[in-house]
């Protein structure tokens, strides 16, 4: 059988377990795909052996039946999970070498379940960037590309090699972190679903911390249906994380039954942003048809502090990333500057440092402990943190009025060129995650879909936001946004 | 709020990240911008509203404080730049 690479992670569970296929031949069908996809920058570190050693162990484990879902599926694992004895660098130079003696909870869960880890995905260094291009190894690039044109577009970011290796079916699935919309932008710009759970849903443990109020792992899929099924392995109850939560993890696929009858789905008022492209406009328009199509009551809300929640990201995440970051000092692991003759302590720090981060980390580092130094922490944190508490009050009001999901875009816009922000203030990439942070912010689960392709021919996605702790409604709701939109588009190869 | 040179200059030192001379005066440019675009914060009515602490809302759990992990010296030492005799290696501290 050919083509084993593209099959979903669904269909492939389906055929290993009907004896149709094994588990080594849709590993080597990958890792042969990966081998010609370098021009993508999408894997880092390979790990052929460790593969096909996985692979092997279960298939043994499928023949004797019972299986869990995700035995035998080949993902690719994003830099910033600790893979025990292999490279983890959160795509940055001042973790070169770096080679963790522990296995984060996350990929332990895949592993424990059969999972094949082909290997790590490029990402922006520490999560920190919208289009993979802060990466220590290079861009990741798109396989998509406008229509009649070659430039080399972004995959979005932070998981960027993440979105670009499953659009461009070099593995089933991947997994993804998200701090401000990390899964879902590069998901919806690379036209294959991402979901962000719950805050506390995924445990963080092992996890390279960006900013620990804001980030979770979740899966990057070429389907709803595939979400649920690795998500529900990647989440658990850790007695390492403390703020994991010790809720029972339900049967996500089972939530998709296609029915959404009855469901109030939520237009907000502030997310028609000015000049927001007409393409966008007409596919959120769109979408919000496909699902009161469904059955759906469509209701008009508001969520008032929106326009608040980009500026109160960018001082609680760098205010924590500065903290988090604060362990990279060229003592424990990772890169060391060489020292003159006469450099003490505080030397070594701060030449390790500037040589180890890149501009964009260190720039947010620096303003991290700006907005958290003495005179400034309450005029600059504790002012965020309270516009925190008013975005989820926000989504606690229309929840409570009875809305079950929000329906938004995903972007403002389709995939740009790489290169093409370099010159702009950092500000302007900031807004690629205009609409998808207010979810970080207030915690919730939100999911990417895409819907539909642009006049470039590049995808567009739209986002849906549930309620707290309801994945496997959240999944439904999208699985019928899918099933609606049908889309069925795949990039061109050219790599 | 404006950050000048000198503010750059000492929030790089805060931050342990050596930033040349010649590069602080772009730094602080760069904060500037930034900085301006969380200004929009002021616009908001923040009055007897709770900073957030945790975005969900849980207890931390507790455990029995016993020793639960240790004696992996030679995991925790594997990826240091510097370890000598069991320990980390750094540049002279104490005179």
């Amino acid at each position: 059988m050919s083509d084993l690479n593209k099959l979903t992670l669904a269909d492939a569970r389906d055929k290993m377990r009907a004896g149709e296929v094994t588990s080594v031949e849709l590993t080597e069908a990958c890792l042969s795909e990966i081998e010609g996809a370098s021009a993508l920058g999408a894997f880092v570190h390979n790990t052929p052996e460790i593969a096909l050693e996985q692979a092997k162990a279960a298939d043994v484990r499928i023949q004797a039946g019972n299986a869990p879902d995700m035995c035998g599926i080949p993902l690719g694992i994003k830099d910033l999970f600790c893979t025990k004895g292999v490279a983890s660098q959160a795509a940055s130079a001042i973790l070169e070498g770096f080679k963790p003696e522990y296995e984060s909870t996350v990929t332990q869960n895949l592993w424990d379940a059969g999972s094949v880890m082909l290997g790590k995905l490029n990402m922006d260094e520490f999560a920190m960037g919208s289009s993979n291009e802060t990466s220590t190894y290079g861009n990741a690039v798109n396989p998509w590309r406008r229509t009649g044109d070659d430039t080399a577009l972004t995959p979005g970011g932070s998981s960027g090699g993440s979105a670009s290796a499953v659009a461009a079916d070099l593995c089933l699935a991947a997994t993804g972190t998200d701090t401000g919309g990390s899964i879902r932008q590069p998901a919806a710009f690379t036209g294959i679903t991402g979901i962000k759970p719950t805050y506390g849903r995924v445990s963080r443990w092992g996890v390279v911390a960006f900013a620990s109020s804001l980030d979770q792992a979740g899966p990057m899929t070429k389907t709803v249906r595939d979400s649920a099924i690795m998500l529900e392995t990647m989440c658990s109850h850790d007695a390492k994380d403390s703020t994991s939560v010790d809720f029972a993890v339900p049967n996500f696929e089972a939530a998709l039954t296609g029915d959404i009858r009855g469901k109030k789905i939520g237009i907000p008022k502030e997310y028609h942003m000015d000049g927001m492209p007409a393409e966008i406009e007409k596919l959120w328009a769109d979408g919000t048809a496909m699902l009161k199509d469904a059955g759906a009551e469509i209701v008009d809300i508001s969520l008032p502090h929106t326009k608040y929640a980009l500026p109160a990201y960018y001082v609680i995440a760098p205010a924590e990333a500065s903290s988090n970051l604060a362990r990279y000092d060229g003592v424990r692991y990772g890169h060391r500057a060489s020292l003159g003759k006469g450099d003490g302590i505080t030397e070594m720090y701060e030449k390790t440092r500037a040589e180890g981060f890149g501009p964009e980390v260190q720039r947010r580092v620096m303003i991290g402990t700006y907005v958290l130094s003495a005179g400034f922490y309450d005029a600059y944190y504790n002012r965020a943190r309270r516009v925190r508490t008013l975005i989820k009050k926000d989504f606690e009001d229309v929840f409570a009025a009875g809305v079950d999901a929000i329906l938004t875009p995903a972007t403002p816009s389709s995939a740009f060129g790489l290169g093409e922000m370099k010159d702009a203030d950092p500000v302007k990439m900031y807004l690629n995650d205009v609409f998808t942070v207010t979810v970080n912010l207030a915690g919730l689960p939100g999911i990417t879909v895409p819907t539909g392709l642009d006049a470039q021919g590049l995808p567009l996605g739209l986002q849906l936001i549930g309620r707290p702790w309801e994945e496997g409604d959240l999944l439904n709701s999208a699985y019928v946004l899918e099933q609606a939109a049908g889309f069925a588009s795949k990039p061109a190869k050219w790599w | 709020m404006s950050i000048d040179k000198d503010t750059a200059a000492r929030v790089a030192k805060l931050a342990r990240i050596r930033v040349e001379e010649d590069a602080l005066p772009a730094l602080a440019e760069e904060f500037n911008a930034i900085l301006g675009f969380i200004e929009e914060l002021n616009e908001v009515d923040v009055d007897g509203v709770e900073p957030m602490t945790s975005v969900t809302p849980m207890r931390l759990k507790r455990r029995v404080d016993e020793i639960t992990d240790g004696d992996q010296q030679d995991k925790v030492l594997k990826n240091a730049p510097d370890a000598r005799e069991g320990f980390f290696a750094v540049p002279k501290v104490v005179e």
